[in-house]
C-alpha cells in the first residue's frame, strides 16, 4: 500500500494546493492538541487529588474489637473481644512482607490533662513510633515517640497543636515541661499537626507500653492499625488490603472462638474504600476529557474529510483521466485514503509535539494542591497516533469511495 | 483486431429512452487508420466509449483483439483500458500538475513499471513526438498542438493495440492539425490501428477508411485513397 511511487503522487497533489492542506491540517492539529492538553490536565488533576489524598495515607487498616452476636464452640454471644499484646506480635509475624508501618494501640477516650492551671480532657492514645506515619501526623516541635520510650516505659508525651495551644498558649514552649495526665506526670517532648485538623490535633501521644502499665492493663491491646505499601495501581492496591483485611478476620477470630460468620466481633476497617471514590472521581473526570477530546478530533477528521470530497470533486477530471489509462479502482481509493491519512498524520503529530512541548514547558511551573505534574505518557501519545491513522482513513473513506466510483466517460465530458 | 456484432445502446434520460446506437456492424484489421464520422447526435462518440471501455453496450458482441469485451467489472476493464487503448481526447486531458514527461509516465505507472524504465520509455516517445526537449514543462507551458502531441505520446506509452482519438484535432488550427495528422499517420505507418473520431471531411479524407454513422446506424463504409498530411503543412 505504501510505495514510493504513490508518495510521489501525493506530493504533487498536496504541493499543489499548499493552502488547503494547510488549513486542512490545522484543523487536524488544533484537535490533537486540545486532546493532548485535556489529557495532561486530565493526569495532572488525577496527581494532584491523589497527592491531597496521600497526605492521609491511603491504606491504612485498622481492627476494633466488637462484641459477639454468634455461639461458636460451645460460648455464647455478648462476648467481648479482648485484643492482647500476642495478637499483635502474631499478625505482625506474618504479615511483614504485606505491611508498611503497623501499631498496637492502648486508647483512653478522654483523659483529664492538668498543667498548672490549665486543665482538658483529651484523648489520650499509647501507640508505637511508626503510629506518626500511619495518621500521617507531622511533629513541628521536639519529636515523636521512639523505640527507646517504648522499651523504658518512659512517661513522655507528645502532644496535639490543639492541646498545645489550650495549655502552653502556643505551639513550642510546651517542650520539655511535665504535665499530669489521669494522675501521672509526664513530660512533653513533641507537638504534631494533623491534617485531619483540630479534632485530630486534640489527642496526646504516649508510649503504648507506658500506657498498658499506666492504667493497668497488663497484656491488653485495645486496637491495631497498619498501612500498606502504596502501589501505582489501585486495583492491585485494593486486591492486597481487602486480601489482607480477610487474612487478618480469619486469623483473629481463631484465636480468639470466634464463628467465621461473625460479622460485628470484630471490626476492620479498610480507608482504600473511601480511596476509590476519589480514584473513580479521577477516573470520570478523565473519561470527561478524552470524551472532549474525542469530539474535538471528530470535528477535525470531518474537516479532513470535507476537504477530501472538494478534492475529489476537484479532480474528478483528473481521476477521469487516469481511470482511462488503466487505473483501477482500488489504485484511486489508495491514492486519495493515502492522502487523508497523510494529511491526518502529519497534521496530528504536529498536534501531538505542540502539545507535549506546552506541558513539558508550563508543566513543571503549575504547583497547586489539587493540580500537580501533567503528563501525557507514552501509551496515551501511541493510542493518540493510533486514533489518528483510523481517523484519516475513516475521513478518506468516503471520499474515495465516492471517487473510485467516478465513471470516466461522465469525468471527461464535463470540460 | 475489431469486432463489432449489432451493437445496441439507448441512454434513459428521465422517463424517456434515447436509443443511440441501433444496431452496429463493424470490423477493423490490423493496421488500419479508420475515419469515424457524423454529425454530432449521431453516435460516434457513444461508439467510441463503447470501443474505449469507457461504456458498455446494452446488446450485441464486442470482440478486442480476441477478447470478448462484456460485463467486466471496473478493475478488469481498467487492466484492459491500460493494455489494450491509448487514448486522445480533443481537450488533451494532460494531468496540469504533471510535466510532459510525467503525463506520457503514467500508463507506465499503471502497468507497475518501475520509475526508471518509465521516465526511459516516455522520454523515447516524447522524442517520437518531437518533443523531447519539453520533457519538463507542465501542460500550460505548451501549446494546444504541442498538447496533443504529448497527449498522442502518453496514449502510445502503454504500448497499446488500438488507438482511439476522439476529434484529435477539434481543438487545433488547421495547421497544427495537420501537423498532427501528419504524426497520426506516421504511427499508423508503422502498423498501429487508429481509430479517429472527426466531423471535418478533410481529417477523413487523411484516414484509409471512412465510416459514417447517422442516426445510430452505419450510412456508408468505404476504403479510400489516402491524403498525406505531410502535403499540406
Amino acid at each position: 500500500m505504501f510505495n514510493i511511487e504513490r508518495w510521489q503522487e501525493i506530493f504533487q497533489a498536496i504541493a499543489k494546493n499548499k493552502l488547503r492542506t494547510f488549513l486542512t491540517g490545522v484543523s487536524v492539529a488544533s484537535g490533537i492538541f486540545i486532546l493532548v492538553i485535556l489529557l495532561g490536565a486530565g493526569r495532572g488533576i488525577q496527581n494532584g487529588i491523589q497527592n491531597q489524598f496521600a497526605k492521609d495515607a491511603t491504606n491504612k487498616i485498622e481492627i476494633y474489637p466488637g462484641i459477639t452476636q454468634k455461639e461458636f464452640k460451645g460460648l455464647g454471644i455478648g462476648r467481648e473481644t479482648q485484643f492482647k499484646n500476642r495478637d499483635y506480635e502474631i499478625v505482625t509475624q506474618k504479615f511483614e512482607n504485606f505491611i508498611d508501618n503497623r501499631s498496637k494501640l492502648y486508647s483512653v477516650w478522654s483523659g483529664n490533662i492538668v498543667y498548672g492551671k490549665e486543665t482538658g480532657t483529651y484523648r489520650i492514645e499509647g501507640v508505637n513510633p511508626n503510629y506518626q506515619f500511619i495518621e500521617n501526623a507531622s511533629v513541628i516541635a521536639g519529636r515523636f515517640i521512639n523505640l527507646s520510650d517504648i522499651e523504658h516505659f518512659e512517661k513522655v508525651a507528645v502532644i496535639g497543636k490543639k492541646v498545645s495551644t489550650d495549655l502552653f498558649k502556643d505551639t513550642k514552649s510546651g517542650i520539655g515541661k511535665n504535665i499530669n495526665v489521669s494522675g501521672t506526670i509526664y513530660k512533653v517532648v513533641g507537638v504534631f499537626t494533623d491534617p485531619g485538623g483540630e479534632r485530630e490535633e486534640s489527642r496526646v501521644f504516649i508510649p503504648v507500653t507506658t500506657a498498658q502499665r499506666a492504667y493497668s492493663a497488663g497484656e491488653d491491646i485495645r486496637s491495631m492499625a497498619f498501612t500498606m505499601p502504596k502501589r501505582d495501581n489501585f486495583d492491585q492496591a485494593l486486591a492486597e488490603s481487602e486480601n489482607f483485611s480477610k487474612q487478618l478476620d480469619k486469623i483473629l477470630k481463631e484465636r480468639h472462638d470466634i464463628a467465621p460468620d461473625d460479622e460485628s466481633a470484630l471490626n476492620i476497617q479498610n480507608s482504600l474504600e473511601q480511596a476509590q471514590k476519589i480514584y473513580q472521581l479521577t477516573d470520570i473526570i478523565q473519561a470527561f476529557f478524552w470524551f472532549v477530546g474525542i469530539l474535538t478530533i471528530i470535528a477535525g477528521v470531518v474537516g479532513v474529510g470535507n476537504i477530501m470530497l472538494i478534492v475529489v470533486k476537484e479532480r474528478t477530471k483528473e481521476i477521469g483521466i487516469r481511470k482511462a489509462l488503466g487505473a483501477t479502482p482500488y489504485s484511486i481509493i489508495a491514492m486519495i485514503l493515502h492522502e487523508a491519512v497523510f494529511i491526518t498524520l502529519i497534521s496530528g503529530f504536529i498536534g501531538l509535539i505542540f502539545g507535549l512541548l506546552l506541558w513539558a514547558g508550563i508543566g513543571p511551573f503549575i504547583e497547586s494542591d489539587f493540580f500537580s505534574h501533567p503528563e501525557v505518557d507514552f501509551n496515551i501519545a501511541l493510542t493518540t497516533v493510533i486514533l489518528l491513522t483510523v481517523a484519516g482513513a475513516f475521513a478518506g473513506f468516503i471520499p474515495a469511495y465516492k471517487a473510485a466510483k467516478i465513471r470516466p466517460i461522465v469525468a471527461l465530458r464535463d470540460e | 483486431m475489431i469486432e463489432i456484432k449489432d451493437l445496441h445502446k439507448s441512454y434513459q434520460t428521465g422517463s424517456s429512452s434515447l436509443h443511440v446506437l441501433k444496431g452496429i456492424n463493424f470490423n477493423v484489421a490490423e493496421g488500419e487508420l479508420v475515419a469515424i464520422m457524423g454529425s454530432s447526435g449521431s453516435g460516434k462518440s457513444t461508439l467510441l466509449n463503447i470501443l474505449g471501455i469507457l461504456d458498455e453496450a446494452d446488446s450485441g458482441s464486442y470482440i478486442l483483439d480476441g477478447v470478448p469485451i462484456k460485463n467486466l467489472n471496473e478493475t478488469v476493464a481498467s487492466r484492459y483500458r491500460n493494455k489494450f487503448l491509448g487514448f486522445v481526447f480533443q481537450s488533451f486531458n494532460l494531468i496540469n500538475y504533471k510535466t510532459a514527461l510525467d503525463n506520457v509516465a503514467l500508463p507506465l505507472y499503471y502497468q507497475g513499471v518501475n520509475a526508471k524504465d518509465r521516465a526511459e520509455i516516455a522520454m523515447s516517445y516524447l522524442e517520437k513526438v518531437g518533443l523531447a526537449s519539453h520533457s519538463h514543462h507542465l501542460p500550460n507551458e505548451l501549446s494546444g498542438g504541442q498538447k496533443q502531441r504529448v497527449a498522442i505520446a502518453r496514449a502510445l506509452a502503454s504500448h497499446p493495440k488500438v488507438l482511439l482519438a476522439d476529434e484529435p484535432t477539434g481543438a487545433l488550427d488547421t495547421t497544427t492539425s495537420y501537423e498532427v495528422m501528419e504524426l497520426i499517420q506516421g504511427i499508423n505507418d508503422e502498423g498501429k490501428t487508429i481509430l479517429i473520431v472527426t466531423h471535418e471531411p478533410d481529417i477523413a479524407a487523411m484516414c484509409k477508411r471512412n465510416v459514417i454513422l447517422k442516426d445510430g446506424l452505419i450510412i456508408e463504409d468505404k476504403q479510400i485513397v489516402q491524403q498525406r498530411a505531410k502535403l499540406y503543412v
